[in-house]
């Protein structure tokens, strides 16, 4: 019955957690590179698109728990979306496998300026133990400049948010960086 | 005794554990490929090959044996299963697109896992050859008739989920055909493990598809430990089967949460989605990992659970205890679920038997199939549990039963963490030659390793996720419902894209 969750709800309080801090010098190093226009344009919101180019899941079993009640990504900002075209940040994760290279640019290539790339995961980065397969690319950089990585197999939400959370700290900064220098950020788990 | 496992049983048996292969000459094959066709005759599990040889594992229900048969490859070919068994045509597929061997006469000899994207054609087999011209666009089954019009949709698709590709075939609203096309994470799994000690593979096998991650490295520890002839200590199975149950009840959670989440009943989603976060955690207060990854090794676990672990785990079952009462209530109660669910993506129990899909996709539609009672594997011999079973065979179905599994792994959790054996956890194993197929229940069905040691490495192997028996039923299972319904259908069933894609 309603009335009884409503109750438990207001004896309980709400069922989450205390946010979780952003890493302050990957904050920083994103703010450099921040394009101030896309600054005014975006503000503290971003649109996350998720990609997986080769995961076996787990990332995304992950991924999905930022959307939880625990969690509750969108009071930050951020949220998930369901097209490239309204996105903001590609979420790659997996070895990136040959077969999904083509789908990959092309998800990027219908992503508006100004955008962000984030790889998640160990495969996402380098190729992870799949590195040297005939049918894997090696990590996302092999198709497109990556701006963040999210280390783990797979990364906890804890670590995922810490990333994500950096990235809308250093929007909501500004900031004048070039994207053609943007050099990888590297957010590790505590 | 059907005629296909007659046929079998009469060829030579070679040594594998813990059921002998049986190798079959090229027309013995070709009468088991044809006897299969008849009623009655043995379910196919799983359809494989190494360099020279396709292996098939066969159930013969009726007699409660298992099969396993094989025939060597003759100038790349071999007799094909599928005009007598449609469920054979994906693994001939994959053969063929792995390791180059043709099934003659096979119902479709369109690539599966090649994209025309890796530079070698045939990429598992002894000398494979550099890929020079760009493979051929994919082409798709036709429909014809008047007003119709396709949806392509993927391999990106609008959520957080794998990729693959769906082309439906629509009249209006209604689905008249779905097409799945997969292979987009192809990460070449079987040929990495080729080479490797089973410890080292292992890593493999808990990434094949990471939300069965405890289960396929269960499946391939055992197997790895039958080949070699040993025994994982009996704590080191006792608390498999604890992360095994832990893994099924956190994926029941979040699939049971989601589906009602699609048909926009967002409470459910959050009360389970707060249970099956707590459960990670406790999963991670006490292996080490919140998905349990690489927790389970052959020879035994890769670490003993923590003081305080079974607690922590014990501290998350009593509050899902206490609320799951109440949630299944509240899923049954609201007209707004049952409108979307009830009728929704309906699988016949002669589909089901047909294509020998096992898990809760087999369960809710009359297979009563579950590998920890048959064949059995310990510690699940000496517990006392239910296997629910439906027969409604869609979504609501898919669901219901799924919550009740909930129930009865919560108990054999408990039963689990308060007997927990004593001694080691772990033994290591001898670098000798076999050939062995274990065997787990996850929470998505039967899975099925094989795998033939060679001087304690890997010569072969093969992964089977039930994935491979339950995909074409969901092809099969949207026809006629609206392409709305097609995320409820699709969740319901959950298959796994890496664990196909290998």
């Amino acid at each position: 019955m309603v009335w009884r969750r409503v109750l438990a709800t207001l004896r309980h309080g709400p069922a989450t957690q205390p946010p979780v801090r952003p890493d302050e010098a990957t904050t920083k190093r994103l703010a450099e590179r921040l394009e101030a226009a896309a600054q005014r344009a975006l503000g503290r919101s971003l649109a996350i698109r998720q990609v997986d180019a080769g995961s076996c899941n787990g990332c995304e079993l992950e991924i999905h728990m930022l959307g939880s009640i625990v969690y509750d990504l969108e009071r930050f900002g951020l949220r998930f979306v369901a097209s490239p075209r309204h996105a903001d940040v590609l979420l790659v994760t997996g070895p990136l496998t040959l077969n999904m290279q083509e789908a990959l640019r092309r998800t990027f290539e219908a992503t508006p300026d100004p955008k962000w790339v984030v790889a998640v995961g160990d495969c996402a980065i380098d190729g992870g133990v799949f590195k040297g397969s005939y049918a894997v690319a090696g990590g996302v950089e092999a198709a497109l400049t990556v701006d963040l990585v999210i280390r783990g197999c797979p990364p906890t939400p804890a670590q995922l948010l810490a990333g994500l959370r950096a990235l809308v700290e250093a929007h909501a900064g500004g900031g004048t960086g070039e994207r053609a220098t943007i050099s990888r950020a590297d957010i590790r788990p505590r | 005794m059907s005629g296909a496992a007659g046929i079998i049983r009469a060829a030579p048996a070679e040594p594998c554990q813990p059921w002998p292969r049986h190798h079959l000459l090229g027309e013995e094959w070709q009468a088991m490929a044809a006897a299969l066709g008849e009623a009655g005759a043995p379910s196919l599990l799983a359809l494989w090959a190494d360099a020279a040889r396709v292996y098939a594992l066969l159930h013969d229900a009726p007699a409660s044996a298992w099969l396993v048969a094989s025939t060597s490859v003759e100038d790349g070919r071999y007799r094909a299963l599928s005009p007598h068994r449609p469920a054979a045509a994906w693994f001939e597929r994959m053969i063929r697109d792995l390791w180059g061997h043709d099934a003659e006469g096979g119902r479709d000899g369109r690539p599966w896992l090649e994209h025309g994207r890796w530079p070698v054609i045939a990429p598992l087999s002894p000398r494979p050859v550099p890929r020079l011209s760009p493979a051929a666009p994919a082409s798709f089954l036709p429909v014809e008739g008047e007003d119709y019009h396709q949806i392509p949709v993927g391999p990106v698709h609008a959520g957080i989920i794998e990729p693959g590709h769906f082309r439906f075939s629509a009249l209006g609203e209604t689905v008249v055909r779905l097409e799945i096309r997969l292979g987009w994470l192809h990460k070449g799994t079987l040929g990495l493990m080729r080479g490797k000690s089973p410890r080292a593979a292992a890593r493999f096998a808990a990434r094949l598809s990471g939300d069965s991650t405890v289960a396929h490295s269960v499946a391939f520890a055992r197997a790895a430990e039958a080949a070699t002839l040993t025994e994982a200590p009996p704590r080191a199975i006792a608390l498999r089967a604890a992360m095994t149950e832990l893994e099924r009840v956190a994926n029941h959670l979040g699939d049971c949460g989601a589906i009602a989440g699609d048909a926009a009943f967002m409470f459910l989603p959050a009360r389970f989605g707060w249970h099956r976060e707590a459960l990670l955690r406790a999963a991670a207060v006490a292996f080490g990992h919140r998905l349990m990854m690489d927790a389970v090794v052959p020879g035994g676990v890769a670490a003993d659970i923590v003081p305080g672990g079974a607690e922590a785990i014990l501290r998350a079952l009593a509050a899902l205890e206490e609320e799951l009462p109440e949630l299944t209530r509240i899923y049954g109660d609201y007209a707004t679920l049952a409108d979307r669910l009830v009728g929704t993506g309906v699988v016949t129990p002669s589909l089901v038997a047909a294509f020998a899909a096992g898990g809760f996709v087999g369960r809710a539609a009359g297979r009563a199939f579950d590998l920890r009672r048959s064949p059995g594997y310990p510690p699940y011999d000496r517990l006392a549990f239910e296997v629910p079973l439906l027969a409604e065979g869609d979504v609501d179905a898919r669901v219901r039963l799924r919550l009740t599994e909930i129930g009865e792994s919560l108990r054999l959790l408990r039963a689990l963490l308060a007997d927990l054996p004593e001694g080691g956890v772990s033994v290591p194993l001898p670098q000798a030659a076999g050939e062995a197929i274990g065997w787990a229940e996850g929470f998505r069905g039967d899975i099925w390793h094989w795998l033939r040691l060679e001087g304690g490495q890997i010569a072969a192997v093969f992964m089977r996720d039930p994935s491979w028996l339950q995909w074409p039923l969901l092809e099969a299972a949207i026809g006629g419902n609206i392409v709305a319904d097609f995320p409820l259908c699709n969740k319901s069933f959950n298959c796994s894209y890496s664990g196909v894609d290998l």
